[in-house]
């Protein structure tokens, strides 16, 4: 193989690898959408506070990110019932602007909550049972990246399993349907509202554990997950799990890609450039419905 | 009656004593800090225009702040034009702008515009950063001048000269919004908020009046970044183009009440004294800790009280008026509604 044609293959092979992360993110704030019609801006954060809680159970504990991800995963569960509990709950049916910015005020709050707590250092977990790389066909693959990766797959196989095989998931696509109705046949949609924040959060605790073992940890951190995120669920349909899925790749390799044959520097102009283009020419993004 | 003019002797009082503000304050911390509320207070109203009277949440406005910033600017260091006839270039060049991307975004709604404006601000932020002609990452300094002349808007000796400036801003922007609320276009945009459809029906042309908030909005939102890069003398797309104007913008009008004239004002005056206070006595770590008591604020505020700090007071307002209606005999409640208009 010429040196170009691995250099070509090793970039898109690592844009895949990333695209099965945001694929991740963008599932975890596709279900919250879908179910009540609620961005969560505070989306990025939640990655955050997942990554930092990866980071001190290593630092302080000696825990590795391997076995530190479902208790951050649980973590998250627990932040997003407490989220919708004391928060969401109250905007369910307020007015927009409401709704927009109560996330919008969690999220100015957690991350400048992280800067206090923890300063604006860039921190980053060492060497872990994951670290190190592998050799395929010539190509470099990090392994924490192919771990992250694998992941993010199971993790979103799981989730679709649970919504299209299992009553409990049913009666959440119920619930997203027609709330009204879905309360008629006898569905807890309180408790569904609940756990579709504690899903989402979940989700996005295990992309942070993830996330966490070749990234460094800072309190913005979020931002630059989040924006693509965004994208990500805007391109495959809000509320859609398995359009965000197939976004989610998407962008990561039209990051990567973009970063290889154009600009470094111009990737996240050719995201934003996606967002815009896919709003405007199909809102309802490429599997979602309305 | 009697009310109204006590409400005009109070407007009087107000604005010689923001008039004086110079001359009975003279610490320079404090009078850096009133320059910010009133600045932010002009941002604020800006914002509100689309934000709060249209109901069109923006989390980009810092492009138009930037544009009015870098146009005035580069006009000024490259052919040495003066920053007041850059102000008006920069406000023309907004509004375009604002145009551009208000006339696609405008068939979103909710949290799809939201997301698309920061979307298009952080286009921008990207954009300015990697254009080498106007200073890339670095951005532009702008060559300090001594001898205080009107023209060249710098006040290097007579720092009021900035107080003077931004007032007057304040005050257009205050007399825009005050005519905004009594005429056709007013109603036209708060019908839009409250029920788009129902609006359409009624035959206003809801992309047409959206846009021209949204240009009001840009144009003022330009001259106020012209003022930023002359009173700090130092622009980049960091600093003008952050995600972070956006955010303060909308935060300053969310906390003092959106859709309200007086709202934006109050909630640059509550938030902006406590950011530069918590930013000198508590500099270093604790640098957010202001950012962490806002967003408290906001969450509390959506919660509980989504009309913002306006909303707060109306509430106790009706409350006192409820009361009055009991004990005393009825014109005075009618005049409490008088109040209530005036204010409002």
């Amino acid at each position: 193989m010429s040196p170009e044609l691995v250099l070509f293959l090793q970039t898109l092979v690592s844009g895949i690898l990333i695209g099965f992360v945001f694929s991740l993110l963008s599932v975890g704030l596709t279900l919250i959408f879908g179910v009540m019609d609620i961005v969560n801006f505070a989306h990025g954060e939640h990655l955050m506070l997942a990554m930092y809680a990866t980071f001190w159970m290593w630092t302080l504990w000696g825990i590795d990110p391997l076995f530190s991800l479902p208790v951050v995963a649980l973590l998250l569960f627990i932040l997003g019932v407490i989220t919708y509990r004391l928060l969401i709950r109250y905007v369910l049916d307020a007015p927009m602007l409401a709704q927009i910015f109560v996330t919008f005020g969690l999220m100015v709050f957690l991350r400048n909550l992280a800067q206090v707590l923890w300063s604006e250092d860039y921190r980053r977990i060492g060497d872990t049972l994951l670290s190190g790389r592998i050799e395929l066909f010539g190509i470099f693959i990090g392994r924490p990246q192919l771990f992250a990766s694998l992941g993010a797959v199971i993790t979103t196989g799981l989730l679709y399993f649970f919504l299209k095989r299992t009553r409990t998931g049913w009666a959440l696509e119920a619930t997203a349907e027609d709330k009204e109705v879905a309360g008629l046949m006898g569905i807890n949609t309180e408790r569904m509202f609940a756990l579709a924040w504690g899903l989402g959060l979940a989700s996005v605790g295990v992309a942070g554990a993830l996330l966490a073992t070749f990234n460094p940890i800072f309190p913005e951190v979020g931002t630059v997950f989040v924006l693509v995120t965004f994208v990500a669920v805007a391109l495959g349909g809000f509320g859609s799990v398995p359009g965000a899925f197939i976004a989610g790749i998407i962008i990561g390799i039209v990051q990567v890609l973009g970063g290889f044959l154009w600009e470094p520097r111009f990737k996240t102009v050719l995201i934003y450039a996606i967002y815009l283009g896919v709003v405007f020419i199909r809102p309802q993004g490429l599997l979602g419905r309305r | 009656m009697q009310r109204i003019r006590w409400q005009l002797l109070v407007l009087v009082l107000v604005v010689l004593l923001l008039l004086a503000f110079p001359f009975y304050v003279a610490q320079p911390f404090l009078q850096r800090t009133m320059i910010l509320v009133v600045m932010w207070s002009v941002l604020g109203l800006a914002w509100n225009i689309l934000g709060g009277y249209a109901g069109q949440v923006s989390f980009g406005h810092a492009i138009f702040f930037g544009l009015g910033a870098y146009t005035s600017t580069y006009l000024f260091t490259e052919w040495g034009i003066s920053p007041w006839l850059g102000m008006f270039v920069g406000a023309g060049v907004a509004v375009l702008v604002s145009i551009v991307i208000g006339w696609p975004s405008f068939r979103l709604v909710g949290h799809y515009f939201a997301i698309a404006t920061i979307a298009a601000g952080e286009i921008f932020a990207v954009i300015f950063r990697n254009w080498k002609a106007v200073g890339g990452a670095v951005g532009i300094y702008l060559p300090i001048i001594r001898g205080d002349r009107l023209i060249d808007y710098q006040f290097q000796e007579f720092k009021a000269g900035y107080y003077y400036i931004i007032l007057a801003m304040l005050a257009l922007i205050v007399l825009v919004t005050y005519r905004l609320e009594r005429t056709r276009m007013g109603y036209y945009l708060k019908a839009i908020r409250e029920d788009s459809e129902a609006a359409r029906s009624l035959g206003i042309n809801i992309t047409r009046y959206k846009l021209y908030a949204m240009m009001i909005s840009a144009a003022f939102t330009a001259i106020v970044g012209t003022f930023y890069a002359q009173f700090v003398l130092y622009i980049s797309p960091n600093t003008v183009f952050a995600l972070a104007i956006s955010i303060q913008m909308a935060l300053v009008a969310i906390l003092g009440g959106t859709g309200t004239l007086l709202g934006p004002i109050i909630g640059a005056a509550v938030l902006i004294p406590m950011a530069e206070y918590t930013r000198v006595y508590l500099a270093g770590r604790a640098g957010g800790l202001h950012l962490v008591v806002y967003g408290l604020l906001i969450m509390l505020i959506s919660v509980y009280q989504p009309a913002g700090l306006m909303g707060i007071y109306r509430e106790w307002q009706h409350k006192r008026a409820a009361r009055g209606m009991v004990n005393d005999s009825l014109p005075v409640a009618t005049a409490e509604g008088g109040a209530d208009d005036a204010v409002a």
